[in-house]
């Protein structure tokens, strides 16, 4: 009754997909955090309020507004004719640019905090030691945002494990390609197979569990280490 | 006058309350002292001499130009070569005392032929050679401190900058530390520029001082001349005025543990300290300990008195008080008296006394620091 590889796909495909998006929120939302963190630019909110839009949106608003941009007729269009295609709608990549879009506040805040907590003090420091801002941010600002950024990173990974709604609004469930676990899981009570149901539910459930937990306990041991 | 031994710098700009308006030269030599109440724009200017601040105006640090925005030239903090010590240690958490201490010579060796400062050198100065295994966080504050001064010395900088180093700190901490800063004055050439509301740390340290209100400099020179002038409220503590006055060791009584000065001929004696004869050190001497006799008293428990003329009695009406500055041949002394004492004794300008002096602190040689004798410019500024 139980199809290992039935079961077994959508959590690859959405650990791929959570690897994917992570990697891609660090490399865009490290500098937007930073640049939030530390510019003084009047309309630096205007910017923050986009990036924490995904917060408060309903995810099928998100969905169909990314479903649009995705589509031929859309920038993903465009991107995805570069590369032969018609459409991003549908298919992994799409929901990988999707999930970066959705999960984007949830890895910039932490990060922008971490590089507001500890303020100019020590990059000043750096400068006056002779580092440039380039030399700085490698050195000094990053290590010290470190608790941040693995905040960051895990939050990213797992919020974009968790969603559902962007998803199917944007990749459907086609096997291989867009049916990640919540849309499985989704399927598998329409219809009525409960045991599936229960594996991949149950599974998410300690997985979620075990990421809060050992954030928190990070989180106390690197609030010890700081004095 | 723009020469390689001088550090001149001219800053304008809005403070928000006030306007910055400074204009002052400073010797490429010792420590220079800003002076001044909180707020009253010292940090201000200290942030601009490092570049971390950008108001206009000219700075020449030894006949380099690091600012000049007629020019529209301004270097940035990491293109100047300066030391900068903040009120608080900022150690980099995340490195290692040794790493941290590396921090600033990684980064500027690669600029300069050979350090002028070894790593050895600079933490046996400091004290700090058990300290650079450990992490900043296990440092005490004093500890820190010490650390930061030498991750700035390390820098190789032409010029050292300190922001009030021990204002975060105790008593105790602070006494820890000024011997070591003491140290940094007698052995190194750096020249440092010292930013402090502490008159008596001034006093002690450094030789030239730049006395800040409101924004302006409103006089510089010799930290002796400047403690001197009596037109000036030095942050209005009355408790704290006083001269510096230098005098040179004539001998040691062991037996009674006393030590005898000489200051131009008079003699000055305190407890025994630890010089060789010859050696020249630096007295305070606080207007509220000095008494003044106009004859020569007899069988008293005082054992400083100097002869010495009045040279200007300045009345406080609004107290009972009166500050008399009296010439005892090469140096002077400040003497706080009752306005009732100036009457009857007389005392106007001309009028010989003898200042008896209650209390004197002086210079102590810092642990494992070779005394030398130091000559603080005396020519200076305009």
């Amino acid at each position: 009754m139980l199809d290992a590889a039935e079961i077994w796909s959508p959590i690859r495909l959405t650990l791929e997909l959570a690897t994917c998006s992570t990697f891609l929120l660090m490399l865009l939302g490290t500098p937007v955090a930073w640049w939030l963190a530390r510019s003084g630019a009047r309309w630096k909110e205007v910017v923050a309020a986009v990036v924490a839009l995904p917060l408060v949106l309903p995810p099928t608003v998100l969905g169909f507004y990314l479903l649009i941009a995705l589509g031929p007729g859309g920038p993903g269009g465009w991107l995805a004719g570069l590369a032969g295609g018609r459409s991003l709608a549908f298919s992994f990549e799409g929901i990988v640019l999707g999930s970066v879009v959705y999960s984007f506040p949830f890895v910039v805040q932490p990060i922008r905090n971490a590089f507001e907590a500890f303020g100019d003090r020590p990059l000043e420091a750096a400068a006056t030691l002779g580092a440039t801002p380039w030399d700085a941010f490698w050195t000094v600002a990053l290590p010290l945002a470190r608790p941040g950024l693995v905040t960051g990173a895990v939050l990213g990974f797992a919020h974009t494990i968790g969603e559902f709604g962007v998803v199917l609004m944007i990749g459907g469930s086609i096997p291989d390609e867009t049916r990640v676990l919540s849309i499985a899981i989704y399927e598998y009570v329409e219809t009525l197979q409960w045991a599936q149901a229960h594996v991949l539910a149950g599974g998410l459930l300690v997985f979620s569990f075990a990421v809060i937990l050992s954030m928190m306990l990070l989180q106390r041991r690197s609030g010890k280490g700081q004095t | 006058m723009a020469g390689p031994d001088a550090i001149e710098a001219r800053f304008e700009g809005s403070l928000g309350e006030f306007d910055l308006d400074v204009s002052f030269r400073a010797p490429m030599l010792g420590i220079t002292a800003i002076f001044g109440p909180s707020g009253c724009g010292k940090t201000t200017i200290l942030r601009c001499l490092a570049g971390l601040r950008h108001l206009p105006g000219q700075l020449r640090v030894g006949g380099q130009v690091w600012q000049d925005d007629s020019e529209r030239i301004f270097r940035k903090p990491y293109q100047r070569s300066v030391g900068y010590v903040f009120q608080e240690a900022s150690l980099f958490p995340h490195l290692s005392v040794r790493r941290n201490l590396l921090y600033g010579t990684q980064r500027r060796s690669r600029a300069q032929t050979q350090p002028v400062l070894g790593f050895d050198d600079v933490i046996d100065l400091l004290g700090i050679a058990n300290l650079v295994e450990r992490s900043p966080g296990d440092l005490s504050g004093g500890e820190r401190q010490r650390v930061a001064i030498g991750r700035a010395l390390l820098s190789q900088p032409r010029l050292l900058l300190m922001d009030e180093p021990l204002a975060g700190l105790d008593q105790g901490t602070k006494e820890e530390i000024l011997p070591y800063l003491e140290g940094l004055h007698q052995e190194l050439s750096v020249p440092i520029l010292y930013v402090s509301h502490d008159i008596r740390e001034v006093a002690r340290l450094s030789d030239t001082m730049i006395v800040i209100s409101r924004g302006r400099n409103v006089c510089s020179g010799p930290v002796h001349q400047v403690l001197e002038r009596m037109d000036l409220d030095l942050g209005n503590d009355l408790y704290e005025t006083g001269v510096v006055l230098r005098a040179r060791v004539s001998d040691q009584d062991p037996s009674l543990r006393m030590t005898r000065l000489d200051h131009h001929g008079q003699e000055i004696v305190i407890p025994a300290a630890d010089f060789r004869p010859g050696d020249e050190v630096r007295l305070r001497i606080r207007a509220r300990d000095v008494a003044l006799a106009t004859a020569k008293p007899e069988s008293i428990s005082v054992r400083n008195i100097l002869s010495g003329t009045v040279e200007r009695v300045v009345e406080d009406p609004e107290t009972a008080f009166a500050e008399v500055l009296v010439g005892i041949g090469g140096g002077r002394l400040r003497a706080r008296v009752t306005r009732d004492a100036v009457k009857d004794l007389a005392l106007v300008e001309g009028t010989p006394v003898f200042a008896l002096v209650k209390s004197i602190t002086f210079d102590r040689p810092a642990p494992g620091v070779r005394r030398s004798v130091r000559k603080a410019p005396d020519s200076l500024l305009p």
